[in-house]
């Protein structure tokens, strides 16, 4: 239960921070409206006079965070080939194991895993536990749970971290519920919080209007999802993958602390399914060519928002995109009013994009859109509104109509193009 | 026969939160408070597979006293029972502690064969209590589903992926997290509104009405916790180019070939 001590000042700083309407000042001081308050803190950390406390029951119960050591990134597949996320990941686990002076181990599931291990050898990964069995070659939430969970419990890794695909997210949540851990969702930053030795997830609150950093001091592993194209893909290198030595295991056994201490090595477990892991069937999967925006991958993003002041409106945006062999990105306004198709959209509730130029047009720049974009090597922003907040994180910015601007930009570099062409 | 359960949220209508750009903080006053989109969908969902077979629809939320309007909503809707958890006990819960809250109170629900949920809440964003109350309750899962179809014990749903879908079949009892396009949510008619202002009740569950070990409600028994919140900043770094329509494309097009991007 949130407490307001005596020392408390009145001076209403925890009123105006709490983003859930639930302080209010009563005759000079502050007062709680327990059934709004969710305990998020927000206020105990902006109080200037210390008076703002959570009351915690003595009823906790406690595990033994120190037998837990390691980072492990679970890798996924799809047809045997690794995602980009995964890759992104183990580069991301690679800094954390460094500097928590600690393994990092990448997981992953299939049938056939003997250049994926490689890889992930390669790109980082100090060791590689690797699950090879028909019954895995396509995920499935059941015996894809049961693997890891086991897994989990008899290696004990301090963290574990995903990718935030559709299969990561069906994923994630069972194996935390399963161990009895926390998970935060979409992280668009981790790091570790050196005194304590915690991991420190960032991630976006109230359609990205706040961010939250997430700990998890007291359970363990201290497990996150992030989304492909937030983190960084370093350069994979393949003198790593010289000296691999391979192993078995069987995941029934009682005791694995001497397969998994092995430095260099790729491990293969032996997993046994019951008929209740089965009971889910994948009929068939179906690949949708029309599906062919890739927003993640591309180099050049042009993105309209509601600037463009119709559908039709996307025709000069769409053009200046194909001029500069990009893609066409919205923001969620506009995907929201029906202009384009929701594939198109960046922003938190959309993709998350890292190309090396993003031009915005008539994109006012709100926080939710920025968590999809800010990452792009160079923003240029084209809008009337010299206010708009995408000004504040662009490159360069023009202020005006982009109806006049973007055809003659078009026209610019349609001449450019051509001449190189000569 | 089917019995249904519909897990929904009240959520503030996050397109309508904006920022107090002055102080740097959001700014709820005024701003509306709905049932979950996705959430509504599951609805939906769970009142068409009860008039093609028959059945029930449970409604259960967790939240504080005034989540009862969403519930009302539910029942006006066409739900035929409405659940309310709510005690300060509950406040603080993360994901793992909401749906631990939640399963103990189905678990005191005679018996269901589905479960819907909403994909996600448009206020978290985690996609993430569904899959762990179908864990907590031992189902089968069936997450980002556009089509579902049950004939007798046989389940058959539509799971979107990135690029494609896949189709999957499984058996009941199950839980399914839906997304916006497997339906289109009715609005209540003026009958149904009437009725659940009339002669629907929202019964509302505190710890003292479900078995719940109280070790593990709310923030302390959360293993997340917020660390600290910040409205993102960004310094001014850009250049706002000046001069003509044409002086400004010209200026950029430079500026573009000599950082080498086009």
């Amino acid at each position: 239960m949130l407490i307001i001590k005596d020392t408390c000042v009145g001076c209403g700083v925890c009123v105006e921070k709490c983003p859930y309407d639930a302080l209010s000042m009563e005759e000079g001081v502050a007062v709680v409206d327990h059934d709004k308050c969710t305990l998020c803190s927000a206020c105990v950390k902006v109080c200037p006079v210390d008076a703002i406390e959570i009351e915690e029951s003595e009823s906790k119960a406690k595990i033994d965070i120190s037998q837990y050591s390691g980072v492990w990134v679970l890798a996924e597949q799809r047809n045997n080939e690794l995602l980009n996320v995964s890759l992104e990941l183990v580069s991301e686990g690679r800094k954390l194991a460094d500097e928590l002076n600690e393994k990092l181990t990448a997981v992953v599931l299939g049938s056939d895993l003997s250049k994926a291990a490689k890889e992930l050898v390669a790109q980082g990964a100090d060791q590689v536990y690797i699950v090879e069995d028909e019954e895995l070659a396509q995920y499935r939430t059941a015996p894809y749970t049961k693997v890891i969970a086991e897994m989990i419990n008899k290696c004990k890794p301090e963290i574990v971290i995903l990718g935030a695909t559709h299969n990561g997210r069906d994923l994630g949540p069972r194996i935390s519920a399963r161990i009895n851990t926390g998970l935060t969702a979409d992280c668009t930053k981790l790091a570790i919080d050196k005194e304590r030795g915690i991991l420190l997830q960032t991630r976006p609150a109230f359609g990205g209007n706040l961010m939250a950093t997430i700990i998890c001091p007291e359970h363990r592993p201290q497990m996150s999802t992030v989304r492909p194209g937030v983190m960084t893909k370093e350069e994979a290198n393949y003198e790593r993958t010289g000296q691999i030595e391979y192993l078995e295991a069987d995941l029934a056994a009682e005791d694995l602390s001497a397969e998994v201490k092995k430095e260099g090595v790729i491990l293969k477990f032996k997993a046994e399914f019951s008929q209740e892991d089965l009971l889910t069937e994948i009929k068939q999967i179906v690949k949708e060519a029309h599906h062919s925006v890739n927003l993640e991958a591309a180099d050049i993003i042009v993105s309209g928002g509601r600037g463009v002041g119709d559908p039709k409106g996307f025709a000069v945006i769409k053009e200046l995109a194909e001029v500069l062999g990009g893609e066409v990105g919205a923001s969620r306004a506009v995907v929201d009013e029906g202009w384009i198709e929701k594939d198109h959209q960046v922003g938190q509730t959309g993709k998350t994009v890292k190309p090396r130029l993003y031009i915005a047009c008539g994109i006012s720049g709100a926080i939710q859109h920025r968590a999809g974009m800010q990452n792009a090597d160079l923003i240029i922003a084209i809008n009337t509104d010299a206010e708009a907040p995408i000004f504040n994180i662009c490159d360069y910015g023009i202020v005006g109509d982009l109806h006049k601007i973007v055809p003659m930009l078009t026209d610019v570099c349609k001449d450019i193009l051509a001449e190189e062409r000569k | 026969m089917v019995n249904i359960i519909v897990c929904i949220k009240q959520v503030p209508d996050t397109n309508e939160v904006k920022i107090d750009k002055k102080k740097g903080t959001l700014i709820r006053e005024g701003v509306p408070s709905i049932i979950n989109p996705e959430d509504k969908n599951g609805l939906e969902a769970a009142i068409r597979l009860k008039e093609e077979n028959g059945g029930k629809v449970t409604v259960i939320s967790m939240g504080p006293p005034q989540a009862k309007v969403a519930l009302k909503e539910a029942l006006a809707m066409g739900a035929d029972e409405a659940i309310l958890l709510s005690d300060r006990a509950f406040a603080g819960s993360d994901t793992w502690a909401t749906a631990y809250t939640i399963s103990q109170a189905i678990k005191e629900i005679d018996k269901f064969d589905v479960i819907f949920c909403g994909r996600q809440a448009i206020d978290g964003d985690t996609a993430q209590v569904g899959p762990q109350i179908a864990e907590n309750l031992n189902l089968n899962q069936l997450t980002y589903v556009s089509e579902f179809t049950v004939v007798g014990e046989k389940v058959n749903a539509r799971r979107e992926l990135e690029q494609g879908y896949s189709e999957l079949e499984t058996s009941l009892p199950v839980l399914v997290t839906v997304l916006e396009s497997i339906n289109k949510p009715r609005y209540a008619s003026i009958k149904g509104i009437v009725d659940a202002h009339r002669n629907q009740e929202v019964k509302v569950w505190t710890t003292a009405d479900f078995k719940v070990d109280k070790s593990k409600l709310g923030l302390d028994a959360s293993p997340t916790q917020v660390h600290e919140t910040f409205v993102p900043v960004h310094e001014t770094k850009g250049e706002i180019l000046t001069g003509s329509h044409q002086d400004m494309v010209e200026n950029l097009v430079k500026k573009l070939r000599s950082e080498n991007v086009v």
